[in-house]
């Protein structure tokens, strides 16, 4: 992997903070780079394709679209780790799913639309071979949600 | 005096009949009757902007184009949205180990309780914090606030915690480091597909 360019650190680190929302968003973050936007596109294709993005686009609040979210807990017998952690990976709403260290060795979130469907999935992996204790870990207040690298 | 009463009455109706036409262009005429105050239209804009961005000079027009609606329309939709807090960030998440960041660990503390919304503060303050959230706990199981750490090395993340629980006045044995093993899944929500 190539190393990060001075330019390409200070654009990564404006487009962490935001997207224009307008015609052209990426003459814009140029206009502020005081540089044009076919350079700026050209190394926002470069930087992805290298793997240094995630992701660009938009994160929405999922409690503002209706949706409940949960950090779940799992105790699961390490002979069992892999077909749980992929029965799990099965569920479009589990959108992360960890092995930890710990007692508590796999942890993912879940994100539902209705009580009623985090119940049944929640029942579903209980009852999955291997799985020896569940905690539903629901969050009471977000404090923070902000992933962003300062990059010097 | 009437005249007066009249201009005004003629401007009250165009007002009206101009906000209703905006609003039916809007799409937020149809809002009212949703349960969960999305108009169908709103929800295609959803749809069409949580795939990865387009890196072309109109990324607009191109979202757009794909849920057959004009470029206009869809940026008036996209400003509501974030001006309602749907949207929560627009912009770039780096793949935080190919930056630097190696290493993250998800932290359980145990907190008193009459303390939690205080040191919940402190802790979501801090820039190597960057998710914080208070959870209930279970039984055998008393953490109640969470944080993911993120440094460029294990060592580095166990000093960050030590410091979190320094400055936070909490004991150096009430928290639980859960270091990741192994990443099965990591994705992005895609809402309403189902």
């Amino acid at each position: 992997m190539n190393e990060l360019t001075t330019f390409d650190k200070s654009l990564l680190n404006l487009l962490q903070q935001r997207l224009p929302v307008c015609s052209r968003p990426f003459a814009e973050l140029a206009a502020e780079l005081g540089t044009d936007e076919d350079i700026v596109l050209s190394r926002l294709q470069f930087l992805k394709s290298e793997g240094y993005l995630r992701r660009i686009g938009t994160f929405f609040n999922s409690k503002a679209l209706g949706y409940t979210g949960t950090l779940v807990a799992l105790r699961v017998q390490p002979e069992y780790m892999s077909s749980v952690a992929e029965a799990i990976n099965r569920y479009s709403c589990i959108t992360h799913n960890y092995e930890r260290e710990g007692r508590y060795n796999l942890w993912f979130t879940l994100l539902t639309a209705h009580k009623a469907d985090e119940e049944r999935i929640l029942n579903e992996i209980r009852q999955l071979p291997g799985v020896e204790g569940l905690l539903n870990l629901k969050a009471q207040k977000k404090y923070k949600v902000n992933v962003q690298f300062k990059l010097h | 005096m009437s005249d007066n009463q009249d201009s005004r009455e003629q401007t009250a109706a165009g007002t009206f009949a101009d906000r209703r036409k905006q609003q039916e262009a809007a799409g937020t005429a149809v809002t009212s009757g949703e349960p969960d105050g999305l108009s169908e239209l709103d929800k295609s804009v959803i749809r069409a902007l949580q795939g990865d961005f387009p890196l072309v000079a109109e990324p607009y027009k191109e979202l757009a184009r794909r849920i057959g609606i004009s470029e206009e329309l869809f940026l008036e939709r996209v400003q509501a949205l974030n001006a309602s807090h749907k949207i929560r960030k627009m912009g770039a998440v780096l793949a935080h180990r190919n930056v630097g960041f190696a290493a993250n660990v998800l932290v359980g503390w145990e907190v008193p309780p009459e303390r939690l919304d205080e040191v919940a503060r402190r802790m979501a303050a801090s820039p190597a914090v960057s998710h914080c959230y208070d959870r209930n706990t279970a039984p055998g199981w008393p953490y109640n606030l969470y944080t993911m750490l993120h440094g460029h090395s294990r060592a580095e993340c166990e000093q960050l915690a030590h410091d979190l629980a320094e400055e936070n006045d909490l004991p150096q044995d009430a928290r639980v480091m859960l270091y990741s093993k192994k990443e099965w899944k990591k994705t992005s929500m895609q809402y309403y597909t189902e």
